[in-house]
């Protein structure tokens, strides 16, 4: 069975990215702080959050191979529909990091090349800057010590190459896995899924690292004295969630229009355990995070939490942790809320918007500080990039038929009952 | 019932029918006991002892006889602790996570990697209880009401949560493998004709008589253990990590140990798992149902998980330098170079670079190899605990307390003796109890059997 992308459905996802457009032009206008920073700020948090919900997808169906699952057979084709926003998530994180080198916005701290010389000399009005000391230099008095000292992992090229090469890893799997899935209805054996299941493995290894450095690179990197272990896998467990979200509703709507009646209770059940189980994972991680820097509170680190808990954004912060774990812990818990949606959708849309809010106050705190403001900007931009992120899956889906019919697992996955 | 697909390989080699299921776990109970077991359990006793004798010469004397000075206040004792937990931590992974992941496999290895969790984490508690020197005093560990004057614990001290946390884990365990015995205690009762056996297995099955609502409540039971016991192998494993985490010991404290701990643990775990089930499958003639694809998926279990401790090592190395904090990158640097430098590197061998080679199928799929490399991956995971303890310790902020760890016999006899009364308890129970989850096998034995199977694909 094919999946029609049509009516009343693509209508709505037009609307909501005709919003996010007059969002984001409007926005501009309206924006009146330094640099627009507001602006992009907010389009990095967008762009990263939509772009990591691709990522989980990418990551969860590689999980799916690897671990020789077959409840999620029918569900396949669908995190493969996730990968069509995958580009244009890459293409905004891109056009934010360009803009920031050439110092259009000022988000990442680090890009100022200033920053890294400890002298300089003034020479009507030019500036040069030296390392060392020479005739005539004076002290640069925008020298950052601690931002010079990580001097060689934020040198343009060698950021530059690490993103470049995150991306394009990300898209090669991305279009590789769609590739083989489709010539696996065609051709069938078991072969190709072997190969599948190779492959799966070794994007694993790139993902392992890649999730971290990734994530020092273009979000913790935006306090640039602070830095935490925890962080990449911190962010990897939001990224998941939030994925698990999206395929759950976005499911239980597609079974509503007679979609994928293969998709039975057991299986939105398992979805259900796992929005559970990473919602879990995900509190666990933050709470390590914040206990320990808590705990020990030493200048090198507490300052991050400082600048979230002593400021403007103590409630949304508070909140935000509150409603992603105590939520899906109190209500998910149970085996018939799982497989019941009226229980899960209003946590579903809850700890939707809570983990984008999560995004949302790792990059803000450190670009806006405290004179953020929050308005129909930001809320017009989330919805256009909702939109987008479900037209193009949605889009992709339609492309193909909705189950992998040569799947070696298949049987299996239908048969699923508990 | 669920057809399996073809691509999978069956779990249970062989044409085998529920009563051969039952000889071959129940017969080696029945019968006398083989010679090599004699001769095992008397070499681990001897070692046992040895390990009493140092204990007792410990407690008796004070904690004076190990190697301890001012600047490294912890070192063996402690590394051994976390060594051991961390051991203790496959079992109740296999049982309760891999049962809420509905992985078939575990059934033939988790009853035994059960019972090696419940004897490590013991072993594990023997250290803490000793370090304390008056262990007469050590119910000052918990918090029991203020009869004692006005010394109460400390709830901000995450040694207090290690206390909590490991005797909740211990419990659940415990309690999990016992469920997990009643219906196979009830199987060997109904076979045992000497009448003492047969009261004694009587009273250990609780009067299981089979019936579907006892099945019933024993899979619902199962299910809401799993359920509770699936937290508890995170928490365990976290709260060691933060006796370190919490404080600010360059090397100690970094926000990444909580979860790398558990992967650790995990990994450590299954290496233990291995080490032992590859001679059990042997000497108990188990080859059928503990074969070449179960040593795989733990293979694999020690791949990702040593990758997982790998990525962590590399995160902390790289963040010690990108945190720009002298303090730390110079603990990371004399890691690897200082005076403990072979440690660290043992640690990167054994932990890092060994499981790797369990990429190729070859290796992966070789009893051989796997043996030789679970100890391997065990030395690595107790070194790795050592150059965490030790090497933090050994430089303190002033030059002039600078110090260095030296082993005495003491430190060496208990550990030792650890290694000894742990195989004993090994031994003993699996010469009394069933090795293998007997009837949760049988219950895959149709849908995963080997010559069930190739019917099937005929």
């Amino acid at each position: 069975m094919e999946f029609k992308f049509e009516g009343r459905a693509k209508l709505i996802t037009q609307v909501l990215m005709a919003l996010g457009l007059v969002a984001l032009v409007g926005g501009y206008l309206t924006d009146h702080s330094d640099h627009h920073q507001r602006w992009w700020a907010n389009l990095l948090v967008n762009g990263f959050f939509y772009f990591s919900l691709s990522l989980a997808a990418l990551f969860f169906y590689a999980l799916q191979y690897i671990t020789e699952s077959a409840w999620s057979v029918v569900i396949k084709r669908f995190f493969e529909a996730m990968l069509g926003f995958l580009p244009y998530g890459a293409a905004v994180i891109v056009i934010v990091l360009l803009a920031g080198q050439f110092h259009i916005h000022h988000l990442y701290h680090w890009m100022d090349t200033t920053l890294y010389h400890e002298f300089m000399t003034v020479d009507g009005g030019v500036s040069t800057y030296f390392d060392k000391e020479v005739a005539g230099a004076v002290k640069n008095p925008n020298y950052d010590s601690i931002i010079a000292a990580k001097g060689a992992y934020f040198s343009t090229w060698f950021f530059w190459l690490r993103t470049f090469i995150y991306l394009f890893t990300f898209l090669v799997f991305a279009k590789l896995f769609r590739k083989w899935s489709l010539q696996e209805d065609e051709i069938g054996g078991v072969e190709l899924h072997f190969k599948v299941f190779r492959r799966s493995a070794l994007f694993m290894v790139f993902f392992a690292y890649f999730s971290s450095t990734l994530s020092w690179d273009w979000l913790m990197s935006i306090d640039p004295h602070w830095f935490s272990t925890l962080y990449g896998w911190y962010l990897f467990s939001g990224m998941w969630v939030g994925m698990i979200i999206f395929t759950h509703v976005t499911i239980l709507w597609l079974k509503s229009k007679g979609y994928f009646e293969e998709i039975t209770e057991s299986h939105m059940h398992d979805l259900g355990k796992w929005m559970f189980a990473i919602s879990m994972l995900w509190s666990y991680l933050f709470f390590s995070q914040f206990m320990l820097i808590w705990y020990s509170n030493i200048p090198e680190e507490v300052t991050y939490y400082v600048s979230r808990i002593f400021t403007d954004y103590k409630v949304p912060f508070v909140t935000m942790f509150l409603i992603n774990f105590v939520v899906p812990f109190l209500v998910l818990i149970s085996r018939d809320t799982k497989r019941n949606p009226a229980f899960l959708l209003p946590v579903a849309f809850l700890i939707f918007i809570g983990h984008f809010t999560d995004v949302y106050l790792l990059v803000i705190p450190g670009t806006m500080f405290n004179h953020n403001v929050f308005g129909l900007f930001e809320i017009g931009l989330f919805l256009g990039f909702l939109g987008l992120f479900i037209n193009r899956t949605l889009t992709t889906l339609s492309k193909a038929p909705l189950i992998a019919k040569n799947h070696p697992l298949l049987q299996e996955s239908k048969d699923l009952h508990y | 019932m669920q057809r399996e697909s073809a691509i999978r390989e069956p779990l249970i080699l062989g044409h085998k029918t529920y009563k051969d299921i039952t000889d071959d776990v129940v017969g080696p109970i029945m019968g006398p006991a083989p010679l090599g077991w004699k001769i095992m359990i008397t070499i681990s006793s001897i070692i046992a002892i040895y390990g009493i004798g140092s204990i007792l010469y410990l407690i008796g004397t004070g904690i004076g006889v190990w190697g301890l000075n001012k600047t490294v206040g912890w070192a063996w004792d402690i590394t051994n602790f976390v060594w051991w937990v961390g051991i203790g931590h496959a079992g109740t992974l296999i049982s309760a996570v891999l049962l809420l992941f509905r992985q078939k496999w575990r059934m033939a290895i988790n009853r035994s990697a059960e019972a090696m969790t419940i004897f490590a984490v013991i072993m594990a508690a023997v250290f803490p209880g000793i370090h304390m020197g008056r262990i007469w005093l050590a119910y000052y560990a918990f918090p029991l009401p203020n009869q004692f004057g006005s010394i109460w614990v400390n709830f901000n001290s995450p040694l207090l949560w290690d206390v909590f946390a490991i005797s909740t884990y211990f419990s659940v365990s415990l309690v999990f493998w016992y469920v997990g015995l009643i219906p196979d205690f009830a199987t060997i009762r109904d076979r045992m004709v000497k009448p003492l056996p047969k009261k004694i297995y009587g009273i250990l099955s609780f009067g299981w008589s089979g019936r579907a609502k006892h099945w019933n409540r024993f899979e619902e039971l199962s299910l809401v253990l799993a359920g509770i016991a699936t937290p508890l192998v995170f928490s365990v494993h976290s709260i060691v990590s933060m006796d370190f985490a919490t404080s600010i010991i360059p090397g100690w404290h970094t926000t990444i140990f909580p979860p790398y701990f558990v992967s650790g643990a995990v990994f450590s775990g299954f290496a233990m798992v291995q080490t032992l089930l590859l001679v059990m499958r042997k000497a108990y003639k188990l080859e059928d149902y503990i074969h070449i694809k179960h040593v795989e998926y733990m293979n694999i279990v020690i791949i990702v998980t040593g990758s997982i401790v790998g990525v962590a090592y590399l995160t902390e190395l790289f963040i010690s330098w990108y945190s720009g904090v002298e303090y730390e990158s110079y603990a990371f640097i004399n890691r690897f170079s200082g005076p403990y430098s072979i440690a660290y590197w043992t640690m990167m061998t054994c932990n890092v670079i060994s499981p790797q080679l369990f990429w190729f199928k070859k290796i992966r799929r070789s009893f051989v190899a796997t043996f030789i490399l679970s100890i391997v991956v065990n030395i690595g995971m107790w070194f790795e605990r050592y150059v965490i303890i030790v090497t933090s310790l050994h430089r303190d902020y002033l030059p002039s307390s600078w110090g260095e760890f030296i082993p005495t016999a003491t430190d060496v006899g208990i550990f030792i003796g650890t290694l000894g009364i742990f195989l004993t308890l090994f031994l003993t129970f699996t010469r009394f109890f069933p090795v293998l989850a007997l009837n949760e096998l049988k219950t895959i034995l149709k849908s995963s059997g080997e010559s069930y199977k190739n019917e099937q694909v005929k």
